[in-house]
């Protein structure tokens, strides 16, 4: 029962810390990594980015997804965020992102930053 | 030389016949052996192949866009020519990186993502060379990083071999087209 209760104690903590420690602007750099698939404001290789932050995964519209995204049934928070871009392949088997992820803690958390003003600035999302 | 690594793999109905025997083989011995662990090996090498189709398909992708991204320059009329010759060429080098690509995902017995119809470009934000190379550049430098990421998880090491071998080919995009506008061609001693 301590374990389990440790177990929430630290996700939890987990997922605080990227809400707080994310630096938008390390993150913008980051997500240049992004671009030979993504765009924020139109669907590419990859699906837009724009609104994503309470969007279920696997819906924007005019996007062929693979089936394993339209089953995966999150929300996109930052919590899920950092799950599925830490490992993609793992996270959702059958995805199309094809991609190991971004394995430092820091750097998720600086891309999620960002991602969470970006997606929602109607300049960048027009 | 990267096509001739790719080529180097099994042709489709033969890679799935030596997948099936490999398994059927190291499940055989590792029954007899007992050592039961082993029996997942040829599973395991399916699912190899399954994530490495995934991962080459990514690649693929990346690669059409910036095919379409180059001809959307090369057609603007905004690059001088010596620009637009170089424009050009490396069109063609991720030309020849897709039909590569496309040849290993066939190979191992996927099928290849076709090219979008519309890739939805800023074109009313490129009204100067600049703006062209500039955005010519993320999608190079976004290549780097996607190559950079499918390096490591490919299963199979000739296909990382050849994946790297297009890392370097993109990385020497980026820094000209960052000589060109001026940049730093080469700002860091590592890429990511």
């Amino acid at each position: 029962m301590r374990l389990l209760a440790a177990f929430f104690v630290a996700l939890f903590a987990s997922a605080s810390a990227l809400a707080t420690d994310g630096n938008a602007g390390r993150g913008e750099e980051i997500y240049t990594r992004c671009l030979a698939c993504h765009a924020l404001a139109h669907n590419r290789v990859g699906p837009r980015h724009c609104g994503l932050f309470g969007r279920k995964a696997g819906s924007v519209p005019n996007y062929a997804y693979s089936s394993a995204m339209k089953k995966y049934g999150v929300t996109w928070n930052e919590e899920t965020l950092a799950r599925f871009i830490e490992n993609p392949l793992r996270t959702v088997p059958g995805t199309k992102m094809g991609y190991a992820g971004v394995k430092d803690r820091q750097e998720r958390a600086d891309l999620i930053a960002y991602l969470k003003q970006a997606t929602a600035d109607p300049k960048l999302c027009e | 030389m990267t096509i001739t690594k790719l080529d180097l793999l099994p042709a489709r109905g033969k890679r799935r016949t030596f997948l099936s025997g490999f398994t059927l083989s190291a499940t055989a011995i590792a029954l007899l052996a007992g050592r039961e662990r082993l029996g997942l090996v040829g599973a395991a090498s399916a699912q190899t192949a399954n994530n490495d189709v995934t991962i080459l398909n990514s690649a693929l992708g990346a690669e059409q866009q910036a095919i379409a991204a180059y001809q959307l320059g090369a057609d603007s009329g905004l690059l001088q020519k010596g620009v637009k010759d170089l424009a050009v060429q490396f069109q063609g080098h991720h030309k020849a990186h897709a039909d590569a690509l496309a040849k290993a995902v066939t190979k191992l017995g996927g099928k290849p993502v076709a090219a979008l119809k519309d890739y939805s470009f800023p074109k009313d934000k490129l009204k100067s060379q600049n703006d062209v190379l500039t955005f010519a550049a993320s999608l190079e430098k976004g290549a780097v990083s996607a190559y950079l990421g499918a390096v490591p998880i490919l299963g199979d090491r000739d296909l990382a071999k050849a994946a790297a071998s297009i890392l370097g080919d993109e990385a020497m995009h980026w820094a000209v087209l960052r000589q060109a506008l001026g940049q730093n061609p080469v700002p860091d001693a590592f890429v990511s």
